[in-house]
């Protein structure tokens, strides 16, 4: 991963850098769904983090290195609000509550001009290092590729170790026995909503990466196509393991990009492997050696606990 | 009036989320694809128009069968893995309408009914006019199909407890795949009516289907009168907000409205059926 930036060229840079700003979205995903919450209004907290970094830094002038963290506190009380209501749902209702919830975020963003910019969006400006100094110019594929790579690392290190933590174990119990979580004095609608801050936080910091290397955007970007995306990665890894999602990202953003020739059928491969997954392979790509290896007779199931 | 065509809709999303427990997000493009087949029969082929119309309620209705059947029998009742195979189905049915007709050029359905209604000042085309009795009689046969014949009583059954209902004979999959079949249809029928009305895109379904899911929620998903209920309450909040101020707000409110509802009383209005 360091190397590999001075052998390719600029696009294949960007394509990676891309990839990694998809890993830590997916992964903040994941956060989420261990409390059982399958979000659709995830996409919708990456661009709060965006749009409020195209604020803080754009508008108001804070330097980069502030905005992203306030950017990603945003995103996570943005996320914070959202999951007040959405705690009280199951399945049907909480499938829906989300994606309206993220839809009202974004007509948010088209309706009121000012400060959102309505559908032409904002400018987003290149982040400094240290103000003055053109030598890290990130405004290069190659620089930016290594700002990506430092803070994606930072990001995963931190969820893998929330994940392992006291936290993590409780977010997971209240998915799999909310009854019996709740019976030993667990706070489950405290943890959704905990799992809900933190997940949106981290989209934040995807949201504010994605923005400063596009330098512009704009509310169709985190519409429902890319949610739908999103879904498909995280299903198609598996969402029981740390490693699903990232698997699940990989290995489709590299299929998409060969099948670049092709791509208006991409969609249409993504929904093929989906539907298959679900039939064939319940629990994604992770579960592939545990059913191939000798615990053949486990079961995995995707779950969603919002509901019994 | 044009809104009373969200009741069709959401009627049939509430139908098969109420007996499978599938939250179909493909739904809307059933919708799309009843408003293609229209185009196709009527603006190209120039069928007439209801021959047109009940061409669109047997083919999108056939199409929900067969979906039934290849997919969504084996999400097995679980409804996270029923909605992402709808939205893998969404995929899907876009690119193929995307590549066998196109993205870019307009798909102009004519009137068939191009004359003008006057109703004591207020005029409308009749066109427009003709979506609210189609609507009345779909909705009723609809209804009377679920209270009066075996299929459609055993079909409430399912929905209420399908484990008793099974004990009583009534297979749970036969129910699950005429819910399917009655519920795509509505959706092919609501597309059909919409065709000249509407603009016939393959992306027409997102929008639909969002307030659709709105009116579900509202009106108790499974619920059948509870949906209707809610069709007409937002219809008629979407008609006067977009009048007054604008359509985005109107979704906006929409939505407010359905969260609200949902933090204070989240069975829905009605409450489930």
């Amino acid at each position: 991963m360091v190397v590999a930036p001075f052998t390719i060229s600029g696009y294949k840079v960007d394509f990676l850098t891309m990839l990694m700003v998809n890993v830590i979205l997916a992964v903040s995903f994941r956060v989420i769904t261990t409390t059982g919450g399958w979000s659709l209004a995830h996409v919708p907290m990456m661009g709060a983090g965006a749009y409020a970094t195209a604020l803080i830094s754009g508008k108001l002038g804070i330097p980069f290195w502030f905005s992203m963290p306030l950017a990603g506190l945003a995103a996570g009380l943005t996320g914070l609000a959202i999951s007040y209501p959405l705690v009280r749902t199951k399945d049907f209702s909480f499938f829906v509550a989300s994606f309206a919830a993220g839809e009202a975020i974004r007509l948010c963003w088209i309706r009121f001009k000012i400060p959102f910019g309505g559908h032409r969006g904002l400018g987003v400006p290149i982040p400094e290092l240290i103000s003055g100094v053109p030598a890290l110019d990130f405004a290069e594929a190659i620089p930016y590729y290594f700002l990506t790579l430092v803070v994606t690392i930072i990001c995963l290190s931190l969820m893998y170790r929330l994940d392992n933590s006291r936290i993590g174990d409780s977010m997971k119990a209240v998915q799999s026995q909310e009854a019996l979580a709740k019976s030993v004095g667990i706070n489950a609608d405290g943890y959704k909503m905990l799992a809900f801050f933190i997940g949106s936080f981290f989209a934040g910091i995807a949201g504010v990466l994605l923005a400063h290397r596009l330098w512009a955007i704009e509310p169709h970007q985190f519409g429902f196509t890319t949610t739908l995306y999103l879904l498909v990665w995280v299903v198609f890894g598996g969402s029981h393991t740390f490693a699903g999602p990232i698997i699940g990202v990989v290995v489709l953003t590299i299929l998409g990009e060969v099948l670049r020739p092709l791509a208006d059928w991409v969609p249409m491969v993504y929904g093929i492997i989906i539907i298959l997954t679900l039939i064939f392979l319940p629990g994604g790509l992770e579960s592939l050696p545990s059913r191939l290896g000798s615990s053949a007779g486990k079961t995995w199931k995707i779950r969603i606990s919002f509901g019994d | 009036m044009i809104s009373s065509f969200y009741a069709l809709i959401a009627v049939g999303l509430s139908l098969v989320f109420g007996v499978m427990h599938i939250v179909n997000f493909a739904h809307g493009e059933f919708y799309m694809i009843g408003a293609y087949t229209v185009w196709v029969l009527f603006a190209l082929l120039h069928w007439p128009f209801f021959i047109a119309v009940g061409a669109a309620i047997v083919i999108v209705g056939l199409l929900g069968l067969v979906s039934e059947r290849l997919i969504f029998r084996h999400a097995h009742g679980n409804v996270l893995s029923g909605f992402i195979m709808s939205v893998g189905l969404v995929f899907i049915l876009q690119v193929a309408v995307v590549e066998i007709w196109g993205v870019g050029k307009m798909k102009p359905v004519p009137a068939a009914f191009p004359q003008v209604l006057d109703m004591g000042g207020v005029s409308t085309s009749w066109q427009r006019f003709i979506v609210l009795p189609a609507t009345i009689i779909l909705l009723w046969a609809l209804w009377y199909f679920l209270a009066k014949f075996r299929v459609g009583r055993g079909l409430r059954a399912s929905a209420q407890d399908p484990e008793a209902a099974a004990l009583y004979g009534i297979s749970p999959k036969k129910s699950a795949a005429v819910a399917m079949l009655l519920g795509s249809a509505m959706a092919g029928a609501a597309g059909a009516f919409m065709a000249p009305i509407m603009s016939v895109h393959p992306y027409m379904g997102h929008s639909v289907v969002w307030t659709a899911f709105v009116v579900v929620i509202v009106g108790g998903a499974g619920n059948i009168k509870g949906t209707i209920l809610a069709a007409l309450i937002f219809g008629f909040l979407t008609t006067i907000i977009t009048t007054l101020l604008d359509s985005t707000i109107a979704n906006l409110v929409n939505t407010l409205v359905m969260l609200v509802i949902l933090a204070i009383r989240p069975q829905g209005v009605a409450g489930h059926a």
